[in-house]
């Protein structure tokens, strides 16, 4: 099979079942619905670990394979198309694996609700759009992929359409999304101006040329540039320019914001809990909220080159790690402890993407996926167990009636806080190091807020396992006595993804970090190779996790731990005491630093109000009131001899337009 | 076969001259062999113009099918038709939604069925004729004519305040093309020739094309429409009924867009150039401006009016656009995105306004605020409604986002500050269309009404998914569209580029 035939295949086979599902799904049933959706996604699951696995033992080289063209204007065409390197690779992997994980578990998940055939044809349709995506080769495709996963996203938290909350957070987060997206857009209308292609080699391939002049010593980025040919500027206000290079940068970064949710666009992600939690897992955990993370990685060869771009992205990443990680230490819903907890945590990518410890970020991705995935499937089958309970302050002490869904938790909890030996301690540990090297703009900034957020992660953290799972239960007794564990459909994925959650960073952390696994996708200029710097003392992923043992990562990630279980497990007296001394703070953190209250006056009721100032005094006052009516009373003789002639027979009408066209012609006729 | 056919006249006279002949049934008792007629011929003419599309060879800018022959030879004024890929689109465009609108609302009006019947095919005729003419008398007569049934569409089968709607839609309309008509017996008598060729040949001095630019103007302005001439259509959308709307956002609006691209920009590619800047600046008012009316909108109808107001700023902006690049393909680019908006906006305009009748024909009301949780009633046709609101707020995928993409990178190229609002739309234009589409669709079932609303019924339900098909087609394959039309686009480039002044 060619490889473009496979490509294509793993792509179209999730849509073939979406559609199938969508349009026959109540026709074939509930079991033919699952088995055709679950049959697509494994065969792109199967592809896409054939060529992960290539591309890390080495077998595999890139490959860049045009589908069809799209469109073309003379010179310029634009294209659809795969890209297929290392970076694709572990991004189809992460997403047809948890994918796949999220299908399975969403037989029992969804067993009950009556639109389960419509549940999986979205699911379906949404790892085609993340395919689309993650494998594209151009701007254009990517862009597609992009708003497909939005929208898909936007029908998956409107599931519940008659639950209003649910479809105002559908719409908040799509328009969020938006204000993103225009910044995509712009950054590529940039870069069509500045490379007059959409594709990604050609770019590529003149930022290599650049990157070339830099690592031979000769020239200053700046030079290399010009020499390259794109030291363009663009005027602003006045004298004001902006570099080309930090514009398309920046509009890009804009554009991840959005979908990475990243401060101040971060808002529609926790609203997005309305949705059922397989998708919070699946789409608000793994996959589409790293959309971002994979675009900046994607494009490193830009960003390599704008040291502005460069620092906003390490400043935006650093707030976002710390402030959303501490809103999740007051929440009290169990979806949405850890979706500020998948906030704080996308913070984490984007500072490493900021000081261009690109391969890093998407390591931190890969175990996140693994391990967020875990915890949200983990929270589903506590709130499955408890009847669509989600509120941790009613639940305590079900590690004994759900033992499965404690220790998976577990494992993803252990993993989540950097735990040495679990998988997120070596991407983590990896971030931190990286950002500790680093001499880039707010780096400094972005060291206290990562290892700040290490103490932050633990407490909430823990505080959620010790509310959830120990202690003495909060329920009613009856209710607890007849809870039993979530059944086997819904257990075997935890565990899937407990394995990884467990073993993915000591397995891979040193292939994927230190090896040349991303070299043919990611480019990082020497003066910013920061992971250099880590891998002096990373000899093996053993002897790593013992120096992160005598590391201050590891003291805050134990200070986190006993606080929270100080507060939490032995004195729950503690959390009123600092309810009292803390309010202001607490206060703060419960409204989430007012960005609701704040868009929701502003920009949503000040659209409304601007919407409707305009109509009333612009189309209506000035130019109908005061032009077309003020004119038609100026013709009132015309109008009211026009009035008289609506007899409504056709014959009338007819015969006037034709009147009217005769003596026209006799006229011209005259004239000639 | 069809070869040694007059297809173009066919176009035009087969649908008017059916229109006559309906008219002159007896009647209502024939109403049913008159919506049968009407619809066979409809059928006939879009499948004519189909042929016409494969037929059509997409390597030059020649017109082809070209017809000839006298009308009035004593002033030069020609019988001319022609179609060239910029029409052609058009055209084939003007079949499918007549024929829908003659196959699935023709119910929906309840009295006088047989002269609803006729007046779609006489429009169906004229607005052929104004895509096909290639003499600019013709072009006007048709232009003019084309009106009658529209007029009289709105007047009679309109809402309560209809009366108003008419006057204001013909003072608009007619006070525009009125200045048309003496910028082109002007240009008559100069050449002393009619043919719109004739006139893109002429050389014009700058105060002339001036003058004639505004002429022009004033009447593809109105027609297209945009800002400030704009008010004229919320009210006739409203008052028109299901088929009138459809045919008028569909088709109708395009009208201007044309006259801009056939008219405005050839004839006069100096004046253009210096009245560029205006233009441009109104569109984005259109963008911006009406994407934030569009929003504080209560009438189903006028939201959706006011939502083809911005779509038709991509329209002017992509046409004008151009003349502030000098790179050949951006150019290209803008010219086929406006062209592209317009056929795309005729698609999912039309469709919305369908949506928007077949809810009112079942409760009798537009108001927004009296619906609410339609999914619960109508599943098939809230998810095809949902194809089309992503379709106007631009979705990638769908025929919305191609013609905003291409402007929008367009414009980008002449100056970043214009993409950046026309760019707004991104976020204004999924506004408006998603919280309409949440407040109607979404939520419990308002009342006990919409509980029992019967989902859309075939013949509905063939309508919406034939719109709902070349959305998608035309969203993923765009390319099928922008090869008729490139050489025709190429060629006028070449005309708007090359200055009529001192030689």
């Amino acid at each position: 099979m060619t490889i473009q035939a496979q490509l294509l295949i793993a792509v179209l086979a999730p849509l073939v079942g979406a559609i199938l599902a969508g349009l026959l799904g109540k026709k074939i049933g509930k079991v033919a619905t699952h088995r055709v959706t679950i049959a697509g996604v494994l065969i792109s699951f199967i592809i896409s670990v054939r060529w992960f696995f290539g591309f890390l033992w080495g077998d595999a080289t890139a490959v860049d394979v045009t589908v069809y063209e799209w469109a073309r204007f003379g010179e310029v065409t634009i294209q659809i198309g795969f890209l297929l390197d290392s970076l694709t690779s572990i991004m189809m992997l992460v997403v047809t694996f948890v994918s796949l994980m999220v299908h399975i578990y969403s037989i029992g998940y969804m067993h009950d609700d009556s639109g389960y055939q419509r549940f999986f044809s979205y699911i379906s349709l949404f790892t085609f759009s993340m395919l689309m995506l993650v494998m594209s080769n151009n701007f254009l495709q990517l862009f597609f992929g992009w708003e497909a996963v939005g929208v898909v996203s936007y029908l998956l938290i409107g599931f519940w359409y008659q639950k209003d909350s649910a479809t105002f957070a559908n719409m908040k987060a799509f328009l969020v999304n938006r204000v993103g997206d225009f910044g995509f857009l712009l950054g590529i209308g940039a870069i069509f101006l500045l490379f007059g292609t959409f594709d990604y080699a050609p770019i590529f391939k003149t930022m290599g040329q650049a990157e070339e002049l830099v690592s031979l010593g000769s020239q200053q980025k700046v030079n290399a540039l010009a020499l390259v040919g794109l030291d363009h500027s663009f005027p602003v206000w006045g004298e004001l320019e902006w570099s080309a290079i930090s514009f398309i940068c920046i509009c890009l970064f804009i554009g991840a914001m959005g979908k990475s949710a990243q401060v101040p666009l971060h808002v529609w992600l926790p609203d997005s809990m309305e949705g059922p939690t397989p998708i919070s897992a699946l789409i608000h955990a793994a996959t589409m909220v790293t959309a971002g993370v994979f675009m900046v990685a994607r494009m490193s060869p830009l960003f390599e080159f704008s040291e502005t771009a460069l620092g906003m992205v390490t400043l935006i990443g650093a707030i976002t790690a710390l402030f959303m990680g501490l809103v999740a230490i007051v929440q009290n819903d169990i979806k949405r402890i850890i979706a500020y907890s998948t906030l704080s945590q996308l913070g984490y990518m984007v500072v490493a993407l900021g000081v261009s410890a690109y391969s890093a970020a998407i390591f931190h991705l890969f175990t996140h996926a693994f391990f967020k995935a875990l915890l949200f499937l983990g929270a589903g089958s506590v709130i499955v167990a408890l009847h669509h309970e989600q509120d941790i302050r009613k639940m305590g002490g079900l590690y004994k009636k759900l033992p499965i869904t404690y220790w998976c938790t577990l494992i993803g909890t252990l993993a989540l806080i950097g735990t040495p030996l679990f998988s997120g301690f070596y991407s983590k540990d990896t971030i931190i190091s990286a950002v500790a090297a680093s001499e880039g703009g707010f780096s400094g900034f972005a060291h206290f807020a990562v290892l700040a957020g290490v103490l932050v992660t633990a407490i909430y953290s823990i505080r959620l396992l010790i509310l959830v799972f120990h202690g003495k239960t909060r329920m009613e007794q009856e209710q607890f006595n007849h809870l039993t564990e979530s059944p086997r459909v819904i257990t075997w994925p935890l565990i899937a993804l407990a394995i990884p959650s467990l073993l993915a960073g000591f397995v891979f952390a040193k292939d994927l970090l230190f090896r040349s696994f991303f070299d043919d996708s990611i480019m990082v200029l020497e003066q910013h190779d920061v992971l250099a710097s880590v891998e002096q003392y990373f000899g093996d992923a053993l002897s790593f996790a013992l120096h992160g043992v005598m590391s201050p990562v590891f003291l805050m990630l134990v200070a986190g731990v006993v606080i929270a279980i100080v507060v939490y497990g032995w004195a729950p007296r503690f959390i009123t005491m600092w309810a009292v001394f803390l309010k202001p703070v607490k206060k703060l953190l419960e409204k989430k630093y007012f960005f609701d209250e704040f868009n929701q006056y502003v920009f949503a009721r000040g659209s409304h109000w601007l919407g409707q100032v305009f109509w009333r005094y612009g189309d209506k006052a000035v130019i109908d009131e005061g032009i077309i009516d003020g004119g038609t009373n100026a013709i009132k003789v015309i109008a009211s001899k026009v009035r008289k002639l609506q007899t409504g027979y056709l014959f009338h009408y007819a015969l006037f337009m034709l009147i009217g066209l005769v003596g026209f012609l006799a006229w011209l006729l005259f004239k000639g | 076969m069809l070869e040694q056919l007059p297809v173009l006249s066919l176009l035009i006279w087969l649908p008017l001259l059916s229109g006559i002949l309906v008219l002159l049934s007896p009647g209502d008792k024939m109403l049913v062999w008159s919506q049968r007629f009407g619809v066979v011929v409809s059928l006939a003419v879009l499948a004519l113009s189909v042929w016409l599309l494969a037929a059509f060879d997409t390597t030059t800018a020649e017109f082809q099918f070209v017809e000839r022959g006298d009308w009035i030879p004593s002033l030069n004024i020609g019988y001319e038709l022609g179609v060239d890929g910029i029409a052609l689109p058009l055209v084939v465009l003007t079949g499918l939604i007549n024929l829908l609108v003659l196959f699935g609302s023709t119910h929906s009006v309840k009295f006088r069925q047989t002269q609803f019947v006729a007046a779609v095919l006489l429009l169906t005729g004229a607005m052929n004729g104004v895509f096909l003419a290639q003499d600019s008398i013709l072009f006007y007569v048709f232009w003019e004519a084309m009106l009658i049934p529209m007029f009289l569409m709105i007047g009679i089968w309109g809402g309560p305040n209809r009366i108003y709607a008419t006057i204001k839609f013909f003072l608009y309309t007619f006070f525009g093309s009125i200045f048309m008509l003496v910028a082109l017996i002007y240009m008559g008598r100069e050449t002393g020739d009619f043919s719109i060729q004739a006139m893109q040949d002429m050389p014009l001095s700058g105060t002339e094309q001036s003058w004639i630019f505004w002429a022009f103007l004033l009447a593809f302005a109105v027609k297209i429409p945009m800002v400030p001439v704009h008010t004229w259509l919320p009210d006739a959308h409203v008052e028109a009924p299901t088929g009138g709307s459809v045919i008028l956002a569909a088709i109708m609006l395009k009208m201007g867009g044309y006259g801009f691209l056939r008219f405005s920009l050839p004839i006069a590619p100096d004046a253009a150039g210096a009245y560029a800047n205006l233009i441009i600046v109104l569109s984005l008012i259109a963008i911006v401006y009406i994407g934030f009316v569009a929003l504080a909108q209560k009438d189903m109808k006028k939201l959706i009016a006011y939502s083809s107001i911005a779509h038709m700023g991509f329209v002017t902006l992509g046409t004008f656009i151009i003349l502030k690049l000098i790179n050949m393909d951006a150019q290209s680019m803008a010219v086929q995105g406006a062209m592209v908006q317009m056929v795309s906006h005729g698609l999912v305009s039309g469709a919305l306004f369908f949506c928007i009748g077949v809810l009112y024909d079942r409760l009798h009301t537009r108001n927004i605020s009296d619906y609410g949780g339609v999914v619960n009633s109508m599943p098939v046709f809230a998810t095809l409604l949902m194809l089309f609101i992503f379709a106007n707020a631009g979705l990638p995928g769908t025929s919305g986002f191609v013609g905003e993409f291409f402007v929008i990178i367009s414009s980008f190229q002449a100056d970043w500050r214009i993409a950046l609002f026309a760019g707004l739309t991104l976020v204004l234009g999924a506004a408006y269309s998603l919280w309409f589409y949440k407040r109607v669709i979404f939520g419990k079932a308002a009342n006990d009404k919409i509980e029992r609303l019967d989902d859309i019924n075939i013949r509905e339900r063939s309508v919406l998914i034939i719109l709902a098909l070349l959305v998608i087609a035309l969203g993923v394959y765009p390319q099928f569209l922008i090869n008729i039309m490139q050489p025709s686009i190429e060629q006028l480039i070449q005309l708007t580029n090359s200055s009529k002044l001192g030689g």
